[in-house]
């Protein structure tokens, strides 16, 4: 191993408006190493290989390549200095070949010829002991031999430093184990390799060291061997910040919804939610924690009546009458017509909360247009409902005729969970609601969840933010790869704890 | 170097604009209109050496001439917009509805049908109730198939529905051999030219009257059920975003459905106003392209039904004014063509004006 890192990157800041994405980090890798780069959800990680691999250009700093300074302004510029990146989200053409969308986009000096191609592709593959056939078509090949190809394009391209983003989120266990070998494989080769994870153990049998980051900061750099799993969760997610969320104790919480063994795959038929349970008390706030894409999404849409689920059963407790419905296999009208309130405030606001081309009154009536036998719309209630909450919450917006498209991230929030709570829920829940917005705005969504928890309804938080899970909520379920892999009580719960179950994957 | 990667503004580049008052935007749709005529001036000098005033003069003559060429005009209006409000509520829906030139043959066909076969054997009310009602049905299939498919397996409804108009027209000339009048001519020739069986009647003293006021209530109606109807907001809510319509439980494969149906009824109503109330004949053209012409009409006045009386008017004004031009000053059909293409890319291409700004680079910067 030589003393001049491969890649070396120094004080390397970006930003996006007024957001810090990246505040002067310095990483590197040496030839032959394995390097990861560990940290949560919007800490950077992405954005930072982004700049290596010249999708972004950094605001300040340097990149050095084997100790010389160099610009990297686009991908093909990385692409000349034998850098490859592996996307999270495959860039493949589906109708072509694995060697054809290999060969895709090299530069034309050689003539084309795709017999000759597939044999190299394929005796670069025997070398490194990647499992494909060269000829097979892409959209007959599985979520890892996509990656593979992905990964062949890159090495095929000649690339010395090689960048995975989450290489493994969409993998089995067994394919992730295979993968490991062959990143190991290509280290022994002299490659320098940068994967991006959150999965600590995958972090500590794999790389040499590790990078921490945290909310675009750079934390610190440890040598696996030298490290554990607790130093590295500490690193991650850091001590712990006062908020000063009011939460009072759950008032006299009865029974409200009931999960059972809930299990969902998706038309891939990669599993998303598996054997889920877990039970939601009224008056209480019930948080969810968990890696992004650890199944949230799919465990609200099961409840809400938008997924297919392949087993398991949800069970509403209904105050009023006392009765019990289970829900699976319901549609949202149907679960309406049962007598559920039950409000949904989603992840995706604009694409699936609101519609952004209409206007803010027109939003309102998204839930309630149905109501009355009339033929035609009542836009009176909805009108009344639209000034209330750009006056209550004190939406900053021209008009209630204005498009919410464009409103800022914030007023478009409330507007979604204004809207949600005129509904007088029983059961509430709500994704990533701060998700984006100013401390503020946030305070007014906690506000708003602790007026819904003190008049009895249960609601059900996801979020990403540790700090404001553990003084929000009265329980935390903690969710890592679609199973519910810790409970905690959110008045003695610490980050580390949390932290530790979040990246806790078997 | 590091100078090189600096970065230098654009001399120009273009921003999204907020939205702008409506008074500003009609000013200019309307500095459009007259840029498209003054760059069709500098053609028609450049090209042909004639007067663009007089040429201008002839396109209105052409429509306006005379009292029957009026009639025309607005009868021809009246059926562009009756296919274009068809069209409008499955495209508000981003259903890409291209199969009008067959569900209106195919509304025609039948109303032929009705006309031929059953003319002299039931009383005429009857009759117009069971034409109307063969050729609304008749719309709703070709429409409805597609929708189907599309609601069912996610087919492409673009290409379904345009085949869907090779069926129709294939049937049509099909149907015309066998009712082909006198035979061997291979046409149908108009049907029941004496006895007037079927022909939509003649009220205050204009043929082409009723068809006039049955479009303009059409069009009233389609406004106010797209604006105002709990039917008209979920096509705009399932148009604008799938997943919120799933999301608040509206039955999206339902709605395709009925919305395609509602778009072929209308077009299949159209092809009986086009046989029974203008041409009395059908021939496999009867739909003349006015399918697709439609498309144009209803994405130019953005959906708005009001908006398409104008848009459609326009389209026939263009229409019957190069027809006229090509006419008294002997010039070929193309240059007409031309000046329409003129007049309609000034038109569209205002658009960008409307949705966008264009920032030059200031001067200060330089100087520094």
């Amino acid at each position: 191993m030589s003393n001049i890192p491969a890649i070396e990157l120094k004080n390397i800041t970006k930003s996006f408006g007024s957001v810090i994405a990246n505040n002067n980090i310095n990483l590197s890798v040496f030839k032959g190493e394995i390097l990861s780069i560990l940290g949560e959800n919007g800490s950077g990680k992405t954005t930072l290989m982004n700049m290596i691999s010249g999708i972004y250009y950094p605001d300040s700093g340097h990149i050095l390549i084997n100790g010389e300074e160099v610009v990297i302004r686009s991908p093909k510029d990385a692409f000349d200095y034998k850098i490859g990146m592996i996307h999270q989200h495959f860039k493949l053409v589906d109708v072509f070949s694995a060697t054809e969308n290999i060969i895709l986009g090299l530069n034309d000096s050689e003539k084309y010829n795709i017999k000759e191609s597939s044999i190299k592709v394929k005796n670069l593959a025997d070398k490194y002991g990647f499992d494909i056939d060269p000829d097979k078509k892409i959209y007959q090949m599985s979520v890892s031999e996509k990656q593979t190809v992905e990964i062949l394009k890159v090495l095929y391209k000649g690339a010395d430093i090689l960048i995975l983003d989450e290489p493994t989120a969409v993998l089995t266990p067994q394919e992730t184990d295979k993968l490991f070998k062959v990143i190991r494989k290509m280290r022994d080769d002299g490659k320098s390799i940068i994967i991006i994870t959150h999965k600590l153990h995958e972090v500590l049998s794999l790389s040499d060291r590790v990078s921490v980051l945290r909310k675009g900061e750079y934390i610190g750099t440890v040598k696996t061997s030298e490290t554990n799993e607790s130093e590295l969760t500490e690193m991650m997610v850091g001590k712990k910040i006062e908020l000063n969320i009011k939460r009072e104790d759950p008032v006299d919480p009865t029974l409200r919804l009931e999960v059972k063994n809930l299990t969902c795959l998706d038309t891939e038929g990669v599993v998303k939610l598996n054997n889920v349970s877990f039970e939601v008390n009224s008056g209480e706030i019930l948080g969810i924690a968990g890696i992004a894409g650890s199944g949230q999404r799919e465990l609200l849409e099961s409840i809400a009546g938008l997924q297919v689920l392949n087993e398991g059963e949800i069970l509403y407790h209904n105050p009023k009458t006392g009765k019990i419905d289970n829900l699976r296999d319901k549609t949202p009208i149907q679960i309406r017509d049962l007598g559920v309130r039950l409000s949904f405030v989603p992840e995706d606001r604009l694409g699936m909360g609101l519609v952004g081309n209409m206007d803010i009154i027109d939003n309102m009536m998204l839930r309630s247009y149905k109501k009355g036998k009339s033929f035609f719309l009542n836009k009176k209630n909805p009108k009344q409902l639209a000034e209330l909450i750009v006056e209550k919450l004190e939406v900053v917006t021209p008009g209630v005729s204005y498009p919410v498209r464009k409103l800022s991230g914030g007023n478009v929030q409330k507007v979604l969970v204004g809207r949600e709570i005129a509904s007088s829920p029983t059961l509430l829940m709500a994704a990533y609601p701060v998700r984006g917005l100013d401390i503020n705005s946030s305070y007014m969504i906690y506000d708003l969840l602790n007026q819904q928890k003190e008049s009895g309804v249960a609601v059900v938080f996801v979020g990403e933010d540790l700090d404001v899970l553990i003084e929000l909520c009265d329980r935390i379920i903690v969710i890592g790869g679609g199973k519910i892999t810790g409970v905690v009580n959110g008045k003695e719960a610490t980050k580390e704890e949390i932290g530790y179950l979040m990246t806790k994957t078997d | 170097m590091r100078n090189k990667n600096q970065y230098k503004e654009p001399l120009i580049h273009i921003t999204k604009k907020p939205s702008i008052e409506w008074w500003k935007a009609a000013l200019i749709r309307a500095a459009s209109i007259v840029f498209a005529l003054i760059l069709c001036a500098f053609f028609i000098v450049l090209v042909t050496d004639l007067n663009p005033f007089e040429v201008y003069g002839a396109m209105i003559k052409g429509t306006f001439g005379t009292e029957r060429k009026v009639w025309v005009s607005l009868q021809n209006t009246a059926i562009l917009l009756c296919i274009s409000i068809a069209v409008t509520p499955a495209f508000k829906m981003k259903f890409w509805n291209l199969g009008a030139e067959g569900q209106v043959l195919a509304g025609g066909l039948c109303t032929a049908a009705c006309m031929i076969c059953l003319g002299d054997k039931m009383p005429t009310s009857l009759l117009f109730i069971v034409m109307i009602a063969s050729s609304i049905i008749a719309g709703i299939i070709w429409a409805v198939i597609p929708a189907f498919f599309k609601s069912r397996w996610d087919t492409n409804e673009t290409l379904f529905t345009l085949m869907m108009n090779y069926v129709a027209m294939q049937l049509t000339s099909y149907f015309i051999i066998i009712w082909e009048n006198p035979k061997g001519s291979s046409h149908v020739g108009i049907i029941n030219s004496s006895s007037r069986v079927g022909w939509m009647p003649t009220i205050f003293g204009q043929k082409y009257m009723l068809n006039i006021i049955i479009v303009f209530a059409i069009t009233i109606i389609m406004f106010v059920y797209l604006k105002y109807s709990k039917q008209g907001y979920e096509i705009s809510v399932v148009g604008e975003s799938v997943n919120t319509a799933k999301y608040i439980g509206i039955n999206v494969k339902k709605i395709i459905v009925r919305t395609a149906a509602l778009s072929g009824a209308i077009c299949g109503l159209a092809g009986f106003l086009l046989v029974s109330g203008t041409n009395h004949t059908i021939t496999p053209s009867t739909a003349g392209g006015q399918g697709f012409t439609a498309v144009m009409v209803s994405w130019l006045a953005k959906f708005n039904p009001l908006m398409m009386i104008l848009v459609s008017f326009l389209i026939v004004f263009l229409e019957k004014g190069s027809g006229e031009i090509a006419s008294t000053f002997r010039l070929n059909e193309s240059i007409a063509d031309i000046m329409t293409g003129i007049i309609l890319f000034c038109i569209i291409g205002c658009e960008f004006f409307l949705n966008y700004k264009i920032n030059f680079r200031k001067k200060s910067k330089e100087v520094k």
